[in-house]
């Protein structure tokens, strides 16, 4: 399975660009994430066939890349292998709605192509976001940012062990897959196969499971986490945050697109 | 320094399901000795080395750590003297980054966070592993994990190193810097082991276990050139002990 | 369940459910004593993830399938541990794979989460896994708690999507497509849970028994997401009695004249609800020409920014409950 570890290469990838050194990497995580969560919010408050709105919000993770040296192909591979997906779904809304909402030139628009447009401009908008938060964060600080902000201990932790060992488990499950491949003489894995293969690995992440229990025991772990705070709330990171959602409220209400088109086409 | 004995006293353990894995295992060692457990697969160092941090109990007979013994209620005092570094490094290495897998122990310890992050520093430094700190530990080298590994015991401050198999897995360098860095050790060392070669280097003690029980337990280089006794418990002498490979001439040591 | 899906209301009413069943869960299981679930669970949750990508063919069938895990999970771990694992796979896919969506998290949280743990789990497997393993009344209930979980996942898709009013998928049209897949899903999803528990049976392991403690603490938060679980549930209920009104929706905007149209449909209701609950009625957004839908999308916003406030004060009171507990 080739790309099993193509994936987890990726995470990877973004764990790495997340631990780079610049000026966005160096702002408080909460910062961030509570930005990044205002902006999925307020893009996807926007109506079902609004498109030119949205247009301006391309300038948040536009800009974050940018100063936080996001390479740019890796962003737009993370949001390309996110559009299929949407494209599917995106394409039922032209076949059911059918009734033409606006005309630029020659052209009739239907409601299920903007739509559909809207939606997809929705997702590689959100997609970016989340991308560069991730990218300007790292995963660690993106889960002691939500911890701060409120979300259960345990639940953080959770998402730890999670991250942390599903690249050691990846591996394992590459080395069964590419062991059988070998011996299969061209045939699929079939789901008969997957039982034993999968369950293998489900033994070795038990046993791991108890070793790891007992490691913890070792080194005095009595249930519950204690956590070293490091990072405070500065007045560069207040600003970040209410600058941004200023400019989110902002580009919500005026239509800026439409405006600067209207002025140029004289008041249309 | 009565607290850093490590004693059996006539131990045995048998698992759940019968099999004895120890038997009337009688030993003592010393504050600052350094002793290897050899022995062939399934000897049963493994059992043993888990007795030493409360990973198992005994069926019968007693372990003691220092004058403690080794019973439930005293696990905890016995793990803040005794630190055991465990086979895998993945295993031990469960924190978002390395420096929060050493702060972990520390952290429970109950430590207030400015002596964590001094004991963090230190303990990398130690293990010449401070540049790991902010590292995830899925990007670290086999070596590194190890020595990261080691170092989140360190920071615990044990009286007791026990290790399991510390040098396998890894390339001649890493090997080598490793038997480096345990040699300026003075805590008391028990290491369990296959790599013999290190053993002449860092253990002037060994203990052979064979079957579950204690064959031999006395100087290494005596009971490595007791070609008997190693063949017996299917073990070899350690290849800076074998013939040279080059000229084919027998260099007893 | 997709963010372009959802609208934020919707969306944040599942984000409250969702955050307070996790809460609720992570409280229970901090309280056990050696936390010897916590790297079970977080192992199994990472064996989920990676089995979830190796995808198997299906012989005869000629499509390929993937494993789920969430009875999987429920079974191995009991509920609470469950929904952690599988909420905390579903957090890092949608940051980190973009596979759901952001606000779509809650949706999916309780979807392939909170009903597999804890409605399916317990009230279809738990009564009917009677006998030892092996044997025929424990592989059916395996095989039934599978396909129901998933009926009741894919039942929460419909639902969440249809209330948001972004797509114009009908919602029996939407139903009949996403059921029946899902059973058969359901049914592949049960039977490779079956043979991944023999496999585990062969192998003897001693699984830790769910301790079942009284919880005394939670009543808050349970209450919160049974009354969202209702809140939704009227909904649905309303929507489904009247299913001329979501025709009449889409006749409106396909041009079809298929059914006799009034504006009584649920949906004309809401919109008009909104229109005189907004707090700035007459409010145009400036040139936004593009549809008819202004007045929906600034009572979008405020009603998302309320769930927000909703959503951060329940956590936020669930953190100082916790913290005093």
């Amino acid at each position: 399975m080739v790309n099993l570890g193509d994936r987890f290469r990726d995470l990877g990838r973004m764990d790495a660009l997340g631990s780079q050194e610049s000026a966005l990497h160096r702002l408080d995580p909460r910062a961030k994430v509570l930005v990044t969560a205002a902006f999925a919010l307020v893009v996807s408050s926007f109506g079902r066939y609004e498109v030119s709105g949205l247009l301006p919000f391309a300038l948040f993770p536009v800009s974050l890349a940018i100063l936080g040296e996001v390479p740019w192909g890796y962003l737009l591979k993370r949001i390309g292998l996110a559009l299929p997906f949407m494209l599917v779904l995106g394409a039922l809304n032209p076949v059911l709605d059918r009734e033409v909402l606006l005309h630029v030139g020659p052209l009739a628009i239907t409601g299920g192509w903007l739509s559909s447009f809207s939606m997809v401009l929705k997702l590689v908008l959100t997609v970016a976001s989340a991308v560069v938060l991730v990218a300007t964060t790292g995963v660690d600080g993106v889960c002691q940012a939500l911890e701060r902000l409120g979300l259960p201990q345990v639940f953080v932790v959770q998402i730890g062990f999670l991250h942390r060992y599903t690249f050691v488990l990846a591996e394992e499950a590459v080395r069964m897959l590419r062991a059988r491949e070998l011996r299969s003489n061209g045939h699929g894995l079939t789901h008969r196969e997957f039982g034993p293969l999968a369950g293998h690995l489900l033994l070795r992440t038990w046993d791991r499971a108890q070793r790891i229990h007992q490691a913890m025991l070792a080194r005095g772990f009595d249930g519950n986490f204690h956590m070293l705070r490091r990072s405070s709330f500065g007045p560069r990171d207040l600003l970040f945050l209410f600058a941004w959602c200023a400019i989110f409220l902002l580009l919500r209400i005026v239509n800026f697109p439409m405006l600067m088109g209207s002025l140029v086409s004289g008041g249309g | 320094m009565s607290h850093h004995i490590v004693e059996a006293i006539e131990l045995c353990h048998r698992y759940g399901d019968g099999t004895q894995a120890l038997t009337e295992v009688t030993f003592r060692i010393h504050h600052g000795e350094s002793v290897a457990l050899v022995g062939a697969n399934g000897a049963g160092k493994s059992t043993l080395l888990q007795h030493f941090n409360g990973v198992l109990l005994p069926t019968s007979g007693a372990v003691r750590i220092g004058e403690v013994p080794l019973v439930k209620e005293t696990l905890r005092d016995i793990r803040r003297t005794v630190g055991m570094v465990f086979q895998d490094p993945d295993d031990q290495l469960f924190s978002p980054t390395i420096g929060q897998d050493v702060a972990f122990g520390p952290l429970n310890l109950g430590l207030p966070p400015a002596d964590v992050e001094a004991r963090v520093r230190a303990a990398l430094d130690r293990m010449e592993a401070l540049s790991l700190k902010d590292k995830p530990a899925y990007r670290l080298s086999a070596g590194e994990k190890r020595r990261a590994a080691i170092a989140t015991v360190l920071s615990m401050t044990p009286d007791i190193l026990v290790l399991d198999e510390p040098t396998s897995g890894l390339d001649p360098r890493a090997r080598r810097q490793l038997i480096g860095l345990l040699r300026a050790f003075h805590h008391t060392k028990i290491i369990a082991t296959h790599d013999l070669d290190m053993v002449l280097d860092l253990c002037p003690r060994t203990l052979v276990l064979h079957e579950g029980r204690v064959k031999a337990d006395g100087a290494t280089r005596e009971i490595f050139a007791d070609e008997a006794l190693l063949a017996a418990c299917h073990l070899e002498k350690p290849l800076t002990m074998q013939g040279c490979l080059m000229c084919g001439e027998k260099r007893g040591i | 369940m997709a963010d372009a899906l959802l609208s934020p209301a919707i969306g944040g009413i599942m984000w409250a459910a969702s955050a307070a069943a996790v809460a609720r869960s992570s409280r229970k299981i901090q309280q056990e004593l050696d936390g010897n679930r916590i790297p079970l669970m977080g192992m199994l949750a990472a064996f989920v993830f990676t089995a979830q990508m190796i995808n198997f063919s299906i012989p005869g069938t000629g499509s390929s399938g993937h494993l789920g895990g969430g009875l999987l999970l429920a079974i191995l771990l009991g509920p609470d541990a469950a929904l952690l694992a599988t909420a905390s796979v579903l957090v890092i896919q949608a940051l980190f794979f973009a596979d759901g969506g952001l606000l779509a998290l809650g949706c999916n949280i309780f979807n392939l989460g909170f009903l597999p743990a804890f409605v399916a789990y317990p009230l279809v497997f738990r009564p009917l896994a009677t006998g030892k393993a092996g044997q025929l009344p424990r592989a059916l209930a395996v095989l039934l708690g599978a396909v129901v979980g998933l009926q009741l996942g894919a039942f929460g898709v419909v639902v969440e999507t249809v209330l948001s009013g972004r797509t114009a998928l009908t919602f029996r049209a939407f139903l009949l497509a996403m059921q029946p897949i899902h059973l058969a899903i359901g049914l592949v999803e049960g039977v490779v849970t079956l043979s991944l528990l023999a496999f585990l049976q062969k192998a003897r392991l001693e699984l830790p028994r769910p301790t079942e403690q009284a919880d005394t603490a939670g009543r808050a938060t349970v209450a919160l997401g049974l009354l969202t679980l209702l809140l939704g549930g009227w909904v649905a209920w309303y929507a489904s009695k009247h299913p001329d009104g979501l025709e009449w929706a889409i006749q409106r905007v396909t041009g079809q004249s298929e059914l006799q149209g009034t504006a009584s449909g649920w949906h004309g209701r809401l919109a008009r609800v909104q229109a005189t609950t907004a707090v700035l009625p007459d409010y145009q957004f400036k040139g936004s020409q593009e549809g008819s839908h202004a007045v929906t999308s600034l009572s979008g916003v405020m009603g998302g920014a309320m769930t927000l406030v909703l959503v951060a004060g329940a956590g936020w009171i669930l953190h100082l409950r916790k913290r005093r507990a």
